[in-house]
């Protein structure tokens, strides 16, 4: 198979599944809801690539992040991490390896204590993992991460509520390098940013995997943030990968009907391009209640009745170019970026 | 010819905004914000506000809706026209609270990010949108109800006889929008203000609401001013983009011009640091930044406010006095002490 990066894989995901199992209540056993949140997903990142991660809300895109962190027990499928299988292994056996991979999240409002330094939120881990590690050594770890990621070190005193949101990112990312991680999750870490302070944060990652090494999975609802910053892209809807492709060839080439309606449906910030859109009918279905064979079926323009008979399974159409739909016949449009 | 292929139908001004300053008292000293904004809207226009979070655009909004607290904890200034049918204006800060009411919802209406703030949980949609009617319009409760009806139907929502008998709670975000949109138009007001109507949708859902809220558009003539941080939204859907920094415009021009030369520094780098994927590319572009941050509300930084993160700053000159809103013709204004020596420059 023919790949943008040589190298092996630090991870992968076969088969992974992760539901929630709602409503377990005395009166209500047997007729139990089930969220299939993530629904057999495979997928490998491989080390210093960058894979991106886009779908819209409620595609599962964070579980999937959570679940090969191993922050959630996967319902089936294996994790390899480095040659260890972490489906199955106990808090206690996840442990030696939890310092070696790392979440970015979201929101660095919430997720800072609010009554902690800066210094001590970015020196906890080090704290919990390497207890021996002196008190001078850590002050000059924290430094050098704050250094690192473009703020003062004079900031390791302060408290987060000082800070933009832009800063308390870059804290956040602070924190989740300290352990000298290999892999890191990043899940939507520039939307709650304005637009100008996306782009510096933005920077600041590639700046950082590229120094360090780093092996990500980047999610985000945003195409243009993921196509900036990965070398390959999954795409995912109602719990389920339909198209893994090399970033380029995903943008110029899209083969599963959903990446070209997303592509379609994103706004371009140039008002020369005013063109005709595909508008999708209705929204994302339950996925308590996914539809049968194809999940996108029920909104997709070119379904037809066999699309409700099989699942059709992720395959690869080009080198590297994988996608789950039953029809070889479309030609569809590419990016607006392209 | 950058722009809109859009079958122009922009009329007279129905909406004139003049020198609108809103002063909040807090504990930490007074902050004010906006300072000063002038705008106009026209019948069939879509005028866009952007800016980064804090800069005022929902607070101007609520300002022109009399919504924002009353004294003495937040004062008003300015003129808010609004051109009633008979061909006159009326100044909404001058109309009293039950004149207000009366305008509110039905010359102008106004349309949040998240529909459940303003959505009863405890009223079925069609009592909401029929009660908003029956409010303004002197109807029965019969005719409101038919009338919420066909709005339902008109804002694409599937199956309306059914959902009339639905609680918010039960319809998906997307859903939650139309209704509230449903409702904001159902006494066709002038102008209509939704504030990042589309923000917290995904993007096959937004374009559904753009397509539809330009449809209504033509159909009704409304003046929309829409409040938004996506520069492709904008994109799509403005014909004059208003940019605020520090609670005062910085440029003001048509959405064409205003993509392909923007004038102020602040909006250029705006432009410049939205994320392109750039396939040509071998390497990873690096995408261009504004360094540092928003200013703080209460210090507000002397002269241009955007003078401590522009690159083109030079002291004595911007840090000074606020540089007057200019126009640098074709109606393009612009905030910039320095823009006819960067426009030169880069010529
Ligand atoms: N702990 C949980 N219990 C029950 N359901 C859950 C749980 N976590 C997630 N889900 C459900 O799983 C589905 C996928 O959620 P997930 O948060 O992974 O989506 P996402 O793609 O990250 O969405 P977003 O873009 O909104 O962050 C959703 O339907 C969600 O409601
Ligand atoms: N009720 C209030 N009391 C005190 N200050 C307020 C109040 N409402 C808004 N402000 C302040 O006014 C300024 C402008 O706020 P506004 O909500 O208009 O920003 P915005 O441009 O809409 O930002 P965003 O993109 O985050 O929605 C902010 O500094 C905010 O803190
Ligand atoms: S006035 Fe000065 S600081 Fe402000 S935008 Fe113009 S050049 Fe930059
Ligand atoms: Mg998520
Ligand atoms: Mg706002």
């Amino acid at each position: 198979m023919t790949v943008v990066q040589t190298g092996t894989p630090l991870l992968t995901a076969e088969g992974v599944s992760k539901w929630f199992f709602l409503g377990n209540t005395l009166f209500r056993r047997g007729r139990q809801d089930v969220v299939r949140a993530v629904d057999g997903v495979s997928f490998d990142i491989r080390r210093g690539e960058v894979l991106g991660l886009v779908g819209e809300s409620g595609s599962g895109k964070s579980t999937v992040g959570r679940t090969i962190l191993r922050l959630n027990e996967p319902t089936a499928g294996s994790i390899r991490f480095d040659g260890h299988e972490l489906a199955g292994l106990t808090r206690r056996q996840l442990r030696p390896l939890r310092p070696r991979m790392q979440l970015i999240f979201q929101d660095p409002f919430s997720s800072l204590n609010p009554r902690m330094t800066v210094g001590r939120i970015i020196d906890t881990p080090i704290t919990i993992h390497a207890p021996e590690t002196s008190r001078a050594a850590r002050r000059e770890r924290v430094a050098e991460l704050l250094h690192l990621v473009g703020l003062s070190p004079r900031y390791a005193e302060r408290y987060p509520h000082e800070f933009s949101g832009g800063q308390r990112q870059r804290i956040g990312i602070a924190r989740a390098l300290v352990m000298n991680p290999d892999f890191l999750v990043a899940d939507e870490p520039v939307s709650a940013l304005d637009v100008s302070i996306q782009a510096q944060v933005v920077n600041l990652l590639l700046e950082i995997r590229e120094k360090l090494g780093l092996t990500m999975l980047f999610i985000s609802h945003d195409l243009a943030v993921v196509g900036c910053v990965s070398d390959r892209i999954a795409v995912m809807y109602l719990g389920r990968i339909v198209e893994l492709a090399p970033t380029r060839s995903l943008f110029l080439d899209p083969r599963h009907p959903y990446t070209e309606a997303l592509f379609s449906a994103e706004p371009i910030p140039n008002p020369a391009i005013r063109r005709d859109r595909i508008l999708l009918k209705g929204e994302i279905p339950s996925p308590v209640n996914p539809p049968s064979g194809c999940v996108f079926r029920t909104r997709c323009p070119y379904a037809l009745p066999d699309c409700a008979k099989v699942v059709p399974p992720l395959t690869e159409v080009a080198p590297g170019h994988a996608k789950a739909c039953i029809r070889d016949d479309l030609d569809l449009r590419p990016s607006q970026h392209a | 010819m950058a722009g809109s292929a859009q079958p122009a139908a922009i009329g007279e001004t129905v909406l004139k905004v003049a020198d609108l300053c809103v002063t909040f008292r807090t504990p930490a000293g007074p902050i004010e914000v906006p300072r000063g904004v002038s705008f106009t809207v026209r019948r069939g226009e879509t005028l866009a506000l952007v800016g980064e979070s804090g800069s005022g655009k929902s607070v101007t909004s609520l300002a022109v809706m009399r919504l924002t607290p009353k004294p003495p904890r937040c004062h008003v200034r300015g003129q808010v026209l609004l051109r009633d049918d008979a061909g006159g204006t009326r100044d909404l800060l001058s109309l009293s609270d039950e004149q207000m009411r009366r305008v509110r919802g039905n010359d102008i209406s106004m349309i949040f990010q998240e529909p459940m703030t303003s959505l009863n949980p405890v009223h079925t949609v069609g009592a909401q949108i029929a009660e908003a009617i029956h409010f303004h319009r002197n109807v029965g409760p019969r005719a409101a109800r038919e009338r919420a009806l066909a709005l339902l139907e008109l804002v694409g929502i599937s199956e309306p006889r059914k959902r009339l008998d639905s609680y918010p709670h039960h319809l998906s975000g997307g859903m939650r929008q139309r209704v509230m949109i449903a409702m904001a138009l159902a006494c066709d007001p002038k102008v209509l203000i939704a504030d990042e109507p589309t923000t917290a949708l995904d993007v096959t859902v937004q374009a559904q609401i753009l397509a539809l809220l330009k449809e209504l558009q033509q159909r009704t003539g409304m003046g929309i001013i829409f409040i938004t941080h996506n520069l492709g939204v904008v994109a799509e859907i403005a014909d004059r983009v208003m940019v605020m920094y520090a609670g005062r415009i910085v440029e003001q021009a048509d959405v064409g011009p205003l993509f392909a030369r923007p004038m102020m520094p602040y909006t250029a780098g705006l432009l410049r640091s939205v994320p392109r994927v750039d396939l040509a590319g071998a390497g990873r572009p690096v995408l261009e930044t504004i360094g540092g941050n928003v200013p703080d509300p209460l210090r507000m930084p002397p002269g241009c406010a955007f003078h401590p993160r522009c690159r083109h700053h030079r002291p004595g000159r911007c840090d000074t006095a606020v540089p007057a809103l200019e126009d640098a013709g074709g109606d393009h204004l612009l905030r910039c002490a320095r823009w006819r020596e960067i426009a030169e420059a880069a010529s």
